[in-house]
């Protein structure tokens, strides 16, 4: 960490959003994470994101859990709502915000170790529901608040800093969210802004759960040799199949597109994520073809990175599944939300 | 683009735009620290060694540097560099033993100086201590040039000027006051100079040969008119005076008339504003004392009636400008004003009556003479120039530093060395980092704005023409404006092999000077940068290429902050903040050197 925060002083021609905000009104307080963490550097992303999407701050909620990827959540937006639950709850805070008032955009940031771990069944659920959320997992195969032990999504074979070779088996969040049917699946690596800044803008913007796994290198207790999450081995063993530019509504495609290699997918609000597939053979809207493609190169230990796997088709989300009010709680008048005990004893009455 | 070589002193150098920009290359940052640390005499003695009068330059230096300061890039307004030199001058503590001193067996060589201004003082203060016998040919009863007789007290008191002239006097020259030279021919060959130093200024006022100008006594030539007072030749004015010209002398002259008795002092400029000469605060500090300021009018004549002057007549013009240009003049017929004088402001040039043709010193068509740029000497070996008498009026910076030049080519001269082999300039870096996250010097911005150094009153400052006008920050002002330097001297200095492109340094980066890319030519990179790098005078540094991906850094100078936050978020130090010291030069720096030992 730092003694200074950042200075307030900014670039004089730094270019504004719709909004007329630059990016640095995007920020958040100075981060107390180790130099050079990755997990900084999906901030930076998240920043990039939501100051391109000229989000306003106060409709974005952020939630997070525990660890070093969960203290994120106060360096970005510092206009915006957050919370910071218990490790591994963060799904269900983010359920039940977002059964509250569905009219806001929700990013939950969380780690391999509050979403493998301790919260992998809050997780499986809060993907199974469909919550309309973005869910980005800051995945450095180590916890790092507690000086580097394996997590869930160690690979085998991986080594700790100090020596102890890993070897049970990875829990891998791309092929688990791809079996639990989520509708907006991809993978990419803190290191590469270029890929992921689009990636959390498509995601921010879907409809539906969308679940973003950044390999994040922690650079103080996996970036060794030996280790499988390292800057070095990530970018060795990084595969882009398919890159996703995101294509804001009311602004045109700039870009020409080579005819079959490029997939517009239209998301719910009207903007359009433009896939590209570096891989001809691949087809990221085929849940089980992504599937058996990640798994297969999974075994060659390769990262199969980009966006994944997309449901085009306008995804069935939690408030649709349970029929719930189409207005925010804290808009609807006292009286409705609380009928009385007349309406209540109407209400036992028919149980009766 | 190729990586940058960064061992070059000129890379670094450029970086502290306020030295780069100042002709005697003054390490500004390292003083402004130091006062910040309330260690005066240092800071003072740190301005000494290349602009040798911090006192004098304080408050009257032409301040290059502060146009060029990056403060006033990231926010208006630079630092308040030059009055800052000041604090330093005022709050030094006797700094007698600090100076360098003359040895006391003397080399044997003997150098005349012509002239006892900045150019002339700073060859002496250079060469005294190197065992030099110097005398110095000052026309006047006073040391100090057109400093002491150009610039009125107002601006630069007696007291000032005497201080630093002596430090160099004192060290043992031979100061000959009203000894004008009045032959070149007889100094050459009479007295035994090894080397003769020109530094004599630019001490004619150019004339306005309009119909009228001599038929009455009241039309004056700005310079001339100036040391007049100074010498307390001229006590009175006019009620009403034109000045004719916005140069800077013209600023002193309307500053003058005003404390002499006159009560309507206009500015006649033939252009407007943004084609004015005169320093952007001269023309503030003359407006704040209600002069007048009148742009588009060009002289015409002058009108007088049996001898008294009447006024003058002028041209009232219309200009088109376009892109700083002017494109196109109009007349809109003829304007008169009256007035009881007029001073006659419009330049001044060098020149030479007493240097004889046919001695084998050659002059131009202009009637200047041939110096060469570098090594200040004439077609005669043994005759050096410097100052305004070099190449025309410039200001007193650029006399120190012609003078330090002229100091090195003379030492050089009298060892028999080629003059135009020149010691380099060289570069030493040190890092600042103290522990993991402590730099040895105080990186914090600051964002307080430039303080306003406060004046006398408008009605007391005209009481006497000797009383100083500015009267130099106040220690808690001072102790705000330090905190504004952003310490440019404490550079980013990157080293691409410790890399691992985590990213970590271009997300901190308060001003976006950072970008990691894939290698392209200098303007693709200009154009793609975090941050568009616009700014072509300012240097791209680009690093030799990245190990992971062979991208390369690219760092944009132009607005960074200096604040270390790239360091300090860097995982593997591949940046570090260190203090770059430039060396510059001096007489004394050469290696031979003929004192006895």
């Amino acid at each position: 960490m730092s003694y200074i925060n950042k200075p307030k002083v900014a670039h004089p021609s730094l270019p504004v959003n719709t909004l007329g905000m630059t990016r640095r009104q995007y920020e958040g307080s100075m981060s107390t994470l180790c130099a050079g963490c990755g997990h900084d550097s999906v901030t930076a992303s998240i920043i990039e994101a939501c100051w391109g999407l000229s989000l306003r701050p106060e409709q974005l909620v952020k939630l997070s859990g525990i660890g070093c990827s969960s203290k994120t959540t106060a360096y970005f937006v510092s206009g915006s709502h957050g919370f910071n639950s218990v490790h591994g709850r963060m799904p269900s805070i983010a359920s039940g915000a977002n059964a509250a008032n569905r009219k806001l955009t929700y990013v939950g940031v969380s780690g391999d170790g509050d979403s493998l771990s301790i919260g992998i069944g809050q997780l499986v659920h809060a993907i199974r529901r469909n919550v309309n959320m973005l869910y980005l997992i800051e995945n450095n195969g180590v916890y790092g608040l507690t000086k580097g032990q394996f997590s869930a999504s160690a690979d085998i074979g991986t080594k700790a800093k100090r020596g102890d070779v890993n070897s049970s088996p990875p829990i891998d969040p791309v092929l688990l969210a791809l079996t639990l049917g989520a509708t907006f699946v991809a993978r990419s690596f803190s290191g590469d802004k270029a890929q992921l800044v689009p990636l959390i803008q498509a995601g921010l913007r879907h409809n539906g759960f969308a679940l973003i796994d950044v390999l994040s290198p922690c650079v103080t207790f996996n970036d060794h040799e030996g280790s499988t999450k390292s800057y070095t081995y990530t970018r060795e063993h990084y595969h882009a199949a398919v890159e996703a530019d995101f294509v804001p509504l009311a602004q045109e495609i700039a870009v020409d597109y080579a005819v079959g290699e490029s997939l517009p997918v239209s998301l719910h609000d009207g903007s359009q994520v433009i896939l590209r597939k570096l891989d001809p053979d691949y087809d990221p809207t085929d849940r089980t073809a992504a599937y058996n493609y990640i798994g297969n190169k999974l075994k060659k230990n390769e990262y199969v990175t980009g966006l994944i796997h997309i449901d085009g088709s306008d995804s069935t989300e939690f408030h649709n599944l349970n029929h719930t009010a189409e207005a925010p709680l804290n808009s609807i008048p006292f009286e409705k939300l609380s009928p009385g005990r007349a309406a209540l004893d109407q209400l036992m009455g028919r149980f009766r | 683009m190729e990586p940058t070589d960064t061992s070059k002193p000129d890379y670094f150098h450029r970086v502290v735009d306020c030295q780069w920009a100042c002709p005697a290359h003054t390490d500004v940052p390292e003083y402004i620290r130091l006062i910040a640390q309330g260690e005066f005499t240092e800071a003072y003695m740190v301005n000494r060694e290349s602009n040798v009068f911090p006192g004098i330059l304080g408050r009257v230096c032409d301040r290059p540097c502060e146009p060029a300061c990056r403060r006033g890039r990231i926010e208006e307004k630079p630092v308040a560099i030059c009055r800052l030199k000041r604090v330093a001058a005022d709050n030094r503590d006797d700094i007698s033993v600090l100076l360098p001193k003359a040895p006391h067996e003397k080399n044997g060589k003997r150098i005349a100086c012509i002239g006892a201004g900045p150019a002339s003082l700073t060859v002496a203060n250079d060469l005294l201590p190197m065992g030099y016998e110097v005398t110095i040919f000052e026309q006047y009863a006073v040391p100090g040039g057109l400093m002491r007789t150009n610039i009125p007290a107002f601006r630069l008191p007696a007291n000032v000027l005497d201080e630093e002239i002596g430090y160099i006097v004192d060290m043992g020259a031979d100061l000959r006051l009203n000894s004008p030279v009045k032959s070149m021919r007889h100094l050459l060959e009479s007295e035994k100079f090894d080397a003769i130093f020109v530094g004599s200024g630019a001490p004619k006022g150019k004339e306005l040969d309009l119909p009228g100008r001599y038929d009455s006594d009241r039309v004056h030539i700005g310079i001339t008119w100036l040391e007049s007072v100074a010498f307390g030749h001229v006590e009175r004015v006019g009620e009403r005076v034109l000045i004719i010209g916005v140069g800077n002398t013209a600023m002193d002259c309307c500053r003058s008339s005003l404390r002499l008795g006159a009560k309507d002092v206009k500015v006649m400029a033939r252009k407007p504003r943004q084609f004015f000469k005169a320093s952007e605060w001269e023309l503030e500090d003359a407006e704040h004392e209600n002069v007048a300021i009148v742009v588009n009018h060009a002289p015409k004549c002058f009108v007088t009636e049996g001898g008294r002057l009447k006024g003058m007549m002028f041209e009232k013009l219309e200009y088109d400008v376009e892109n700083g240009d002017i494109t196109a003049t109009r007349n809109l017929g003829d304007i008169f004003f009256a007035c009881d004088d007029v001073i006659l402001a419009i330049g001044q040039e060098n020149a030479f009556p007493w240097i004889e043709k046919g001695i084998g010193l050659e002059f131009d068509k202009w009637n200047v003479p041939k110096v060469d740029k570098t090594t200040f000497q004439s077609t005669l070996a043994q005759v050096f120039f410097g100052g305004d008498a070099a190449f025309g009026p410039k200001n007193i910076i650029w006399s120190v530093e012609h003078g330090h030049q002229a100091a090195i080519s003379i030492h050089k001269f009298c060892l028999d060395e080629a003059v135009a082999e020149r010691m380099p300039r060289g570069v030493t870096l040190s890092s600042r980092k103290m522990g993991m996250h402590e730099w040895a010097y105080k990186n914090e911005y600051n964002g307080v704005e430039r303080r306003l150094v406060p004046h006398v009153g408008l009605i007391e400052r005209f009481k006497k023409i000797n009383i100083e006008v500015e009267l130099g920050f106040t220690a808690e002002e001072a102790a705000l404006e330090v905190q504004r330097c952003l310490n440019c001297d404490v550079q980013t200095v990157f080293a691409a092999k410790l890399c691992i492109e985590c990213d970590a340094c271009i997300d901190i980066c308060p001003v976006d000077c950072l970008t990691i890319t894939h290698n392209a030519t200098e303007p693709e990179l200009r154009a793609h940068l975090t941050a568009p790098a616009t700014n072509g005078s300012q240097a791209l540094y680009v690093s030799a290429p990245l190990p992971q991906t062979a991208r390369v850094m690219v760092k944009d100078e132009d607005v960074c902050v200096h604040c270390g936050l790239c360091a300090e978020r860097c995982p593997t130090a591949a940046w570090d903040m260190q203090k770059s010291t430039i060396r510059i030069p001096h007489a004394i720096d050469e290696e031979v050197s003929l004192c006895p030992a």
